[in-house]
């Protein structure tokens, strides 16, 4: 065959796209878990939380976090009586190792507020990334193709909860991944095993029959930063006004 | 914890983005300042800034093409950022700079550098020796013909791409500041203004760029500086930094007065870190004093060496004052937490991949380029071997 220069011009290009996807590989299966079949999110009952820091020790073990970076922190708030726009918030390293002891009879209310990746359905994070290396699965979990992630930390910017971060020495970007390699093949996440007073619960949107249903009937729940319409699924029950 | 005031979220307290994101705006920013100075010349007919036409379009390429490298560097891995061209993600802003870069450096400027300097290149081709010969032939793409009729056509095709590079210096900057202005997540950025602000700052430090080089390029040839094109490019330069400053200070008077939110995190953090490189640097010494030395000049009949000193300071204070611009913003976008509750510190580094020394080097780097870019393609009008364009000749 006769390959002129005009073919190799549109031949070159045809050929990288498919040496792309070679190098792309054939994705990790799961055989008995059906994306399409779960939206995943997470529930957090501020009432419950003791702000212990079992998730965060849970979490960091379970997903070789870096020390000084988080996939899930907890924040305690100290509001005092209507100051709601100026609550005294610590996480003394993420609330690894809990928090200090508050007076017996302090004035205003004192309490927990975990945080981690809200899985956003708008997520401003994938969409800035150049490449598409952070994506939203089909199931409702944003991940990071950490063999993609230029580590532009565009999306770190994007995310409006501080959720992510570079990570020291992988440089990609890392994330909460709702513990993926977990709650496909049927577990629940770390953190939510490790919480002593289920605070955090995993929650199967369209699973009809996860108890979430009963409990977003029932009660009044919030998600952070509402005016940031990012879609996102981590309700909190009993969020307080001051909470950002 | 050290340099952390209030509270941060605790992946917020050291920055993601460096110094090297402070220069890649500003550097683009010289780029496309430096065109549409150009550009006033060859289409919208600006005679006197014509001894600047060339240099302008050199230093333009200049910047260009060191400007990819900040960000290359600043990657957490830049073997893997050709993926931008393979598998772009439409929904980023980030994703279109590859292309947009591309367009600009191999549609525009490339192009139109190749044609206005085509016959220089025949005629240097032809009465240079050695390696010097060899390279020119090289840049005459294997055409000798500098017939009337070719050289008409190299001026229309060359007035057709500057018509095209306008808008595509715009789209070049203009998308720069998209890039910050479309991040809602961001108070401090998230502003419909902040690509036209971008656009206008370009414009203010590429044009005092130019002028600062051609003073200063015309010293150390011992020429006579053309003080009607001076005069023309600081009236310029004048007039576009009073659109800046009124855009930004729009910007500032619009947060000021809805005080939203983020207003009162923000103001502290104006008056305490960003009050030095903000307030003292940007406004007061990069901005008004320029715009005031400058408007002195239109208002009262100086004589030609204090006009010299003054485009020279005012020049250069536009530049710093610039530079503190794109500081400001990319580094004060990351010192406040997006609970509002608190503040991080900047630390730059000496001596690593994004530490002040690197950035010393990028920002030499273009001048470096410009150097060999003179000495290869000499941009002054004596030594231009091509007839002047037919429009410009006629006028």
């Amino acid at each position: 065959m006769n390959i002129t220069r005009r073919h190799l011009l549109i031949l070159l290009p045809a050929a990288a796209v498919a040496w792309e996807s070679v190098l792309a590989g054939t994705p990790e299966s799961s055989p008995n878990y059906t994306m399409t079949e779960h939206w995943w999110g997470m529930l957090i009952d501020i009432p419950k939380c003791i702000g212990c820091g079992n998730c965060v020790r849970a979490c960091q073990a379970e997903n070789d976090v870096p020390d000084g970076f988080f996939r899930t922190w907890v924040e305690r708030y100290h509001v005092n009586d209507w100051q709601l726009a100026n609550p005294q918030v610590i996480s003394p390293d993420g609330g690894k190792e809990g928090f200090p002891s508050v007076a017996e009879d302090p004035e205003g209310k004192y309490f927990f507020v975990p945080k981690l990746c809200n899985h956003c359905a708008d997520s401003p994070c994938t969409q800035v990334c150049p490449v598409g290396a952070t994506f939203i699965s089909p199931d409702g979990v944003v991940l990071v193709d950490q063999k993609y992630c230029l580590g532009c930390a565009y999306c770190v910017q994007a995310c409006p909860y501080g959720c992510r971060y570079i990570h020291p020495t992988k440089k990609v970007a890392d994330k909460c991944t709702l513990c993926y390699h977990r709650i496909t093949k049927g577990l629940t996440t770390a953190c939510c095993e490790a919480c002593p007073t289920g605070a955090r619960q995993l929650a199967d949107l369209k699973n009809p029959a996860d108890p979430i249903h009963a409990f977003l009937k029932t009660h009044s729940v919030q998600v952070l930063k509402p005016q940031m319409a990012t879609g996102a699924k981590v309700f909190y029950n009993g969020l307080d006004g001051s909470v950002r | 914890m050290p340099g952390v005031e209030g509270f941060m979220y605790p992946n917020e307290i050291s920055l993601y983005w460096s110094v090297l994101i402070v220069l890649y705006p500003f550097i683009t920013g010289l780029v496309a300042g430096a065109f549409i100075l150009a550009s006033l010349e060859r289409v919208f007919r600006v005679e006197a800034v014509r001894p600047t036409y060339r240099l302008a379009l050199l230093t333009a390429l200049a910047f260009l093409l060191v400007a990819p490298l900040p960000l290359q560097l600043h990657l957490g891995h830049p073997e893997r950022s050709l993926e931008m061209y393979m598998t772009p993600h439409r929904t980023s802003a980030m994703a279109m700079f590859g292309f947009v870069y591309l367009w600009y450096l191999m549609a525009v400027l490339t192009v139109e550098i190749w044609l206005d300097y085509r016959a220089d290149i025949v005629a240097l081709s032809n009465s240079t020796t050695g390696w010097r010969r060899w390279l020119y032939r090289i840049l005459t793409l294997g055409s000798q013909n500098v017939s009337e009729r070719a050289l008409h056509i190299d001026e229309r095709v060359g007035w057709l791409i500057t018509l095209i590079g306008i808008p595509s210096a715009f789209l070049l900057h203009g998308y720069v500041g998209f890039i910050f202005g479309s991040i809602k997540a961001n108070p401090w950025w998230s502003s419909p203004l902040m690509p036209v602000v971008f656009i206008f700052s370009a414009m203010v430090s590429g044009i005092a760029a130019v002028m600062l080089l051609y003073m200063v390029l015309m010293r150390l040839r011992r020429q006579p500086i053309d003080m009607s094109c001076v005069d023309t490019i600081a009236q310029y330069l004048l007039y576009i930094f009073i659109i800046d400053f009124s855009l930004e200070m729009l910007d500032l008077i619009h947060r000021i007065y809805e005080a939203d939110e983020s207003f009162r995190s923000l103001d502290f953090m104006v008056h305490t870190r960003l009050w030095l490189s903000q307030v003292v640097l940007q406004i007061c010494i990069g901005t008004l004093t320029p715009i005031l030395l400058l408007f002195l000049v239109q208002v009262t009949k100086l004589s030609v060496p204090v006009r010299k000193r003054i485009y020279v300071v005012s020049g250069s204070l536009a530049l710093i004052g610039i530079f503190a611009m794109r500081w400001n913003v990319v580094i004060g976008g990351q010192l406040f937490s997006k609970s509002f509750l608190g503040y991080t510190t900047y630390k730059m580094a000496l001596a690593t991949r994004e530490g002040l020394l690197v950035s010393i080097a990028l920002t030499i780097l273009p001048l470096v380029i410009l150097w060999v870019l003179v000495k290869l393609l000499p941009p002054w009008p004596e030594k231009r071997h091509a007839p002047l364009p037919a429009a410009l000749a006629a006028d």
